[in-house]
């Protein structure tokens, strides 16, 4: 079956792959580009573990067909983190205990970093709601919230 | 069995040439949101599938005619992202930014809503309500029909072989009026409408309502544009009276079914809720415009 | 300064600290490896068919056109899985049965259930695993089918085991039905104690089946080579399990096969038992290939274990002063489509938390049309408690009293005898009480159309046999494993215990998870059993680390072992009389090892014993819209008896996991069949999971009443949070309507249906 020839950014690097044309972009990431830190909960948009940043927009992976992405540009979880520097997000994580099993940790942090990108100071609610549509069945949504709210407070300040 | 094909024309005639060229069944991949959805359930397996987020003049904004023609494929995100519109037409933004995360809303499309026809779509009973328009684009040239005349069943509209919408317009906003949009859904987010009610009406010098439009969601197999509830408000002060008058002509012509989602009964009672909700918004709005 | 004492002057080094768990970078950087992120060369692609029927007879399979579609390299069906006796063995808090569970795996005979299994395939690719499933031909006989637990039960319903005749009946019936098996437990007369009630309350109530809700959906790779020895890497709660249960079905000596358990994306009971590991094996060993399966999301929903949905009848009777006289119930749970519901537990924790002289619980095993349900955070017992929680709580109403008052009243303490058998030994239902009663937040103003409730639960908690392994490397860095699988945080907790005993700095800890061939039998996670049971296994193995460390220090300095103590990571003479030597730091035993033995390491091998009992306490507030009919979440707090909190942040995160997934229970979740007994919400979308923005903070209260039989006093604490969820929500909504429901979800239609803002509503 004839596979089709796709040319994108993948966290900064120029990467070509081939994809049928029924795969997602998560497919090619985590099948093709083996970066399997986008998680696939549902393939329907509904949990958000494969939240990447597409062109600067948090979007499902698991909604975006690999055809798609010529000539785009692609940021994953493994590209969260600057050398040994841990983004602020990811240390507090750690910090609060945000994350019992983990399965949906990468989809959350790429969220609410975009969150923090364009609202350094949000309220509660407006965590709430930015994560609305990333599921986590373990933690209670508790500790996850309160770190993404001291993040964005240490991230203020720095 | 044949290969899915997949092209991405830049212009909407080659888009329609595509669309009448092509064999079998096509899908027009818009934000894809619903359309994904389905590929991977296996529902639908098109022969051609036309993305059309390359074409301008589908992707943008622009003023005409005192109001805003927005392209099909302008997704949810931009659309919250544009002041303009925002502040003419709050209702529909609002029922834009209903569909779906934000995940979603980076993607999905009004046009794309619009043309999936589910009868529970957000952002169809606030267009509905703002008298908006579908353009659309065929083989036989161009064309603009009111938006309730869009979808005719779940899944089905009223266009024809290669015809595309284009854009949406929103006429220009009258003084003293405003609009506004509600859902019922079970959570706070995520979830499809069990009911949805856009109004959009207008106040005359006294405070009386001069004009008004209500439209019902997933209360049909398609949005309702509901006259006897837009009569229940016109020539009142919106009050009370008139408000219980409009819940209950929307409960009239509410006709769902039980399903996954919600009864029967559910829906026709909260038909009335909504409506009454949404037109308090809706009243707000016009007093402080 | 030994363990007693520490705990005694509650001077712990790292126990009850909060350290930053040590695979928590893999974790937030997305490098840790869950199931399907395995890539072995050469690996083909697995995938299922199902049956689209609830219920139908298998006359044909005919797959030769997908054997012959270019790429396919394996179909397995029915015929490449042996016939299984019946035996049943426990598979975490649930029994399974290998007759049925073979043919759960793959369907024999019939389709018990939309979503069954019933042929597979690997292939080169994805695309070409799908087109393969399709040209398989199965030929149904499709026959009548059945859903809900009451139409099961009921004369003249379908059948679904021709060969099934109730259990625990006597004379047993000689007519098959859908009842499994009765069974009953008690002690005293309640008639007698309904008599001396001044009050008697009767109610029944249905709950709807739910599923654990883990977002990873099942996924495993098996590698079988050509002499018949086999790798496979799974997600799953418990690899030694899937080890038995896989080399069970497919005849193979335990030996042949080594698992090893990937990170695992949440399980809560449902990673329990098997589904695809034992047909990518059979696919694996067809093709000669490597075979990676993962279900999809609808997969998860039509085919992979729910809890039970149930029926529940309560009876309580009780004196003017609130004193309960004696307690009657009878449930009806859902087994699936296979024996084997947790009505079992469900009649036990019923009503473990108060102290009765009187009580009866009968309960029945039904199975119906759906998947065979597993186990689920406290098995059973978030069903029979919350509906019993509901009566205590409009008994308490009734009488004028405050409803914590009348649980005080009537309260499980050290020595009362539970009417599942044992006595109880020190446990901290009171505890939770007292702890709620004088919570702020029960004191707290509530707005119009608001409501509070509060309800208390009860999970035993188990033990059970755990390996550990500490390896002290060269430098004196320990290398820890044990062998249940890290759910939500026990690595850190392992390490810390570990580090604790043997008086290292925690990082100096390294904990893994061992695959089947590294390390002995470890029984699975689940049961609440890993911090007591393998934390036990850790100890001890730290103490055989540590009597190796003293006789090494002895060796060294050439005095008797029994002159070495070892205190805070370093061996010191017991005292002077022994000699003068400057103390000698792990570190510095570790370096001289091949000089006086060789390599330093303690193993432990434990069936552990003496689990003790988990009581919390939960207060909501809920505000009811009654026009729509929605239920709003304002405020939780959960309190809870820990015995030992090892590390308090992954403590509260369970008692907050579960009271989301309570809330969930209570509110929304539920499955929808149509009329041809398929599944219709089979997504995220419709089968509606508590997301961000329904919840608030969840407040929690860790009570620390000790375990005896744990050196720090560890009880489990991962099941009890779910079970009072589900009557705190129920009871706070009734105090806002001030109309009960009985009935979960209390889904917005039927919130509109109870008080009387529309009439029938059907969901």
């Amino acid at each position: 079956m004839a596979k089709i020839h796709v040319t994108a950014t993948v966290n900064g690097d120029e990467v070509e792959f081939l994809c049928e044309l029924e795969e997602t972009l998560l497919d090619v990431l985590r099948d093709e580009l083996h970066l399997t830190g986008s998680k696939e909960g549902c393939a329907s948009g509904d949990c958000g573990a494969c939240s990447v940043m597409l062109d600067g927009r948090l979007v499902c992976a698991c909604l975006v067909l690999g055809v798609e992405m010529e000539g785009r540009s692609v940021e994953t979880i493994e590209a969260m983190a600057a050398g040994d520097e841990l983004h602020p997000l990811q240390q507090k994580f750690l910090e609060h205990a945000a994350l019992q099993c983990g399965i949906c940790t990468p989809g959350i942090l790429v969220a609410a970093k975009a969150l923090l990108e364009k609202k350094p100071d949000p309220t509660e609610t407006e965590v709430r709601f930015w994560l609305a549509g990333n599921l986590c069945r373990c933690t209670g949504y508790d500790k996850i919230i309160r770190a993404v709210l001291d993040a964005a407070a240490e991230m203020r300040v720095s | 069995m044949e290969q899915m094909r997949y092209e991405a024309p830049d212009t909407v005639d080659a888009a329609v040439a595509l669309l009448v060229g092509a064999g079998g069944e096509t899908r027009i991949l818009a934000g894809g949101t619903d359309l994904l959805v389905q590929l991977r359930a296996e529902w639908i397996e098109p022969d051609l599938i036309l993305d059309v987020k390359k074409i301008p003049e589908l992707t943008e904004i622009s003023k005409e005619n005192g109001g805003f023609r927005i392209g099909a494929a302008v997704t949810g995100a931009e659309l919250g992202e544009h002041l303009g519109v925002k502040k003419a037409w709050p209702g529909v933004v609002e029922a834009v930014e209903l569909i779906g995360s934000v995940q979603i809303q980076s993607r999905a499309t009004m046009g794309g809503n619009l043309c999936n026809a589910s009868p529970a779509a957000d952002s169809v009973p606030a267009l509905i309500a703002a008298g908006a328009t579908a353009a659309i684009a065929g083989p036989n040239g161009r064309r603009e029909i009111p938006v309730e005349d869009v979808g005719t069943g779940p899944g089905r509209t009223c266009l024809a072989k290669g015809e595309i919408v284009t854009s949406i317009f929103l006429p220009s906003r009258p003084a003293h009026s405003g609009d506004a949009y509600l859902r019922f859904i079970p959570r706070t987010e995520m979830d499809i409408a069990v009911v949805g009610a856009g109004v959009s009406l207008t106040l005359d010098g006294g405070g009386k309502c001069s004009a008004a439009r209500v439209a019902l969601g997933a209360v049909a197999e398609r949005a309702l544009l509901v006259d006897a509830a837009a009569r229940a408000l016109i020539g009142t002060p919106v009050d009370d009276a008139a408000l219980d008058n409009l819940a209950k002509a929307a409960s009239a012509a509410a006709r769902p079914i039980d399903d996954k989602r919600g009864t029967k009964e559910y829906r026709i009672k909260v038909s009335g809720v909504l409506a009454r909700r949404a037109a308090q918004a809706a009243l707000e709005r016009a007093r402080q415009s | 300064m030994s363990t007693a004492e520490k705990l005694e002057n509650g001077k712990f080094k790292w126990v009850g600290t909060r350290p930053v768990r040590p695979d928590g970078v893999d974790k937030v950087t997305g490098r840790a490896r869950f199931g399907a992120d395995l890539f072995l060369p050469g690996m083909l692609v697995g995938r299922v068919l199902r049956s689209p029927h609830a219920h139908a007879r298998i006359k044909s399979i005919d797959t030769s056109k997908a054997e012959a579609l270019p790429g396919v390299k394996a179909v397995v069906t029915r015929d490449d899985f042996k016939e299984m006796p019946s035996e049943s063995v426990a598979a975490g808090e649930m029994m399974i049965d290998y007759r049925d569970m073979t043919r759960n795996i793959m369907a024999r005979e019939k389709v018990l259930y939309d979503g069954h299994a019933v042929a597979a395939v690997a292939a080169a690719s994805a695309s070409v695993a799908r087109k393969a499933l399709k040209l398989i031909k199965v030929e149904y006989e499709v026959l009548p089918h059945v859903i809900g637990v009451i139409e099961a039960m009921e004369p003249g319903a379908p059948v679904l085991h021709e060969a099934m005749f109730t259990e625990g009946v006597e004379p047993t019936p000689d007519t098959p039905s859908n009842i499994a098996a009765r069974n009953e437990l008690g002690r005293g007369d309640v008639e007698a104690g309904f008599k001396k009630a001044d009050i008697i309350l009767e109610r029944t109530f249905d709950t709807a089946p739910v599923h654990q809700g883990y977002i990873e959906n099942h996924a495993c790779v098996a590698s079988v080579s050509e002499d018949g020895k086999a790798e496979l890497w799974c997600s799953t709660q418990g690899h030694y399990m899937v080890r038995a249960f896989c080399a069970k079905l497919l005849g193979m000596d335990i030996s042949d096969l080594r698992v090893t358990a990937s990170e695992i994306g949440g399980g809560f009971g449902g990673k329990t038992i098997v589904y695809l590991e034992p047909v990518a094996l059979v696919l694996s060993q067809k093709a000669h290939h490597p075979v990676k399966m993962v279900m999809t999301r609808e997969e998860v929903f039509r085919a992979t274990g729910p809890t039970s949905g149930a029926n529940v009848w309560v009876k309580l009777g009780a004196t003017k002063d609130g004193k309960i006289t004696a307690a009657e119930a009878v449930l009806k749970y859902q087994a699936g489509a296979f024996p084997g519901s947790p009505v079992g537990p469900g009649c036990m924790c019923a009503f473990a938390p108060y102290d009765i002289e009187n009580v009866k619980v009968v309960g029945y095993d039904v199975v119906s049309n759906r998947p065979k349900v597993a186990a689920y955070r406290a098995p059973g017992a978030p069903i029979s408690e919350y509906a019993v929680e509901c009566v205590v709580d409009e008994l308490a109403e009734k009488l004028g009293l405050d409803p914590i008052e009348l649980r005080l009243k009537n309260a499980a303490k050290e020595g009362t005898q539970a009417a599942y058998g044992p006595k109880f030994g020190p446990i901290g239902f009171v505890e939770t009480l007292e702890a709620a009663k004088s919570h702020p937040h029960y004191n707290a103003p509530l707005g119009p159309n608001q409501g509070r409730g509060v309800a208390s639960g009860f999970w035993f908690n188990i033990g059970g046999e755990s390996c550990a392994t500490i390896n002290i490397n060269e430098d004196g860095t320990a290398q820890l494993m044990v062998g249940t699988p890290d759910i939500g945080g026990s690595r850190a907790s392992m390490a810390m215990m570990a580090a604790e005993e043997l008086g290292i700095d925690l990082d100096k800890v390294n904990p893994v998870i061992g695959d089947t061939g590294s390390l002995g039998f470890s029984f699975l996670t689940g049961g609440s059993r890993v911090t007591f049971a393998t934390g036990k296994a850790v100890i001890v193995a730290a103490g055989n680390v540590i009597t190796d460390l003293r006789e090494r220090a002895a060796k060294i300095w050439d005095i008797p072992v029994d002159a070495v103590e070892w205190e805070d990571g370093f061996a010191r003479p017991t005292s002077s009389n022994a000699g003068e030597f400057d103390p000698l730091s792990l570190a510095d035993i570790a370096a001289m090892a091949a000089k006086t033995g060789g390599p330093i390491a303690g193993h432990a091998q434990i069936n552990a014993q003496g689990a003790a009992p988990g009581f919390g306490t939960h207060i909501v507030d809920v505000e009811v819209d009654k026009e729509t009919g929605r239920v709003t979440v304002l405020r939780y707090t959960v309190i809870q008896d820990a015995g030992k909190a090892i590390h308090p942040s992954y403590v509260e995160g369970q008692y907050q996991g579960g009271a989301a997934q309570g809330i969930g229970w209570a509110l929304n979740e539920e499955y929808v069949y149509g009329e041809d007994g398929r599944m219709q919400n089979t997504g995220f979308l419709d089968y509606r999971m508590p997301v961000a923005s329904d919840l608030p903070m969840i407040d929690t209260q860790i009570i620390e009443v000790p375990n005896p039989n744990h050196p720090y006093g560890v009880r489990g604490v991962g099941e009890t949070p779910l079970v009072p969820a589900m009557g705190a929500v129920a009871c706070a909504v009734e105090h806002a309507l001030g109309t009960r429901l009985n009935e979960l979800p209390m889904s917005p239609p039927r919130v509109l249906k109870a008080i009387g803002a529309i009439g029938e509503a059907q969901a």
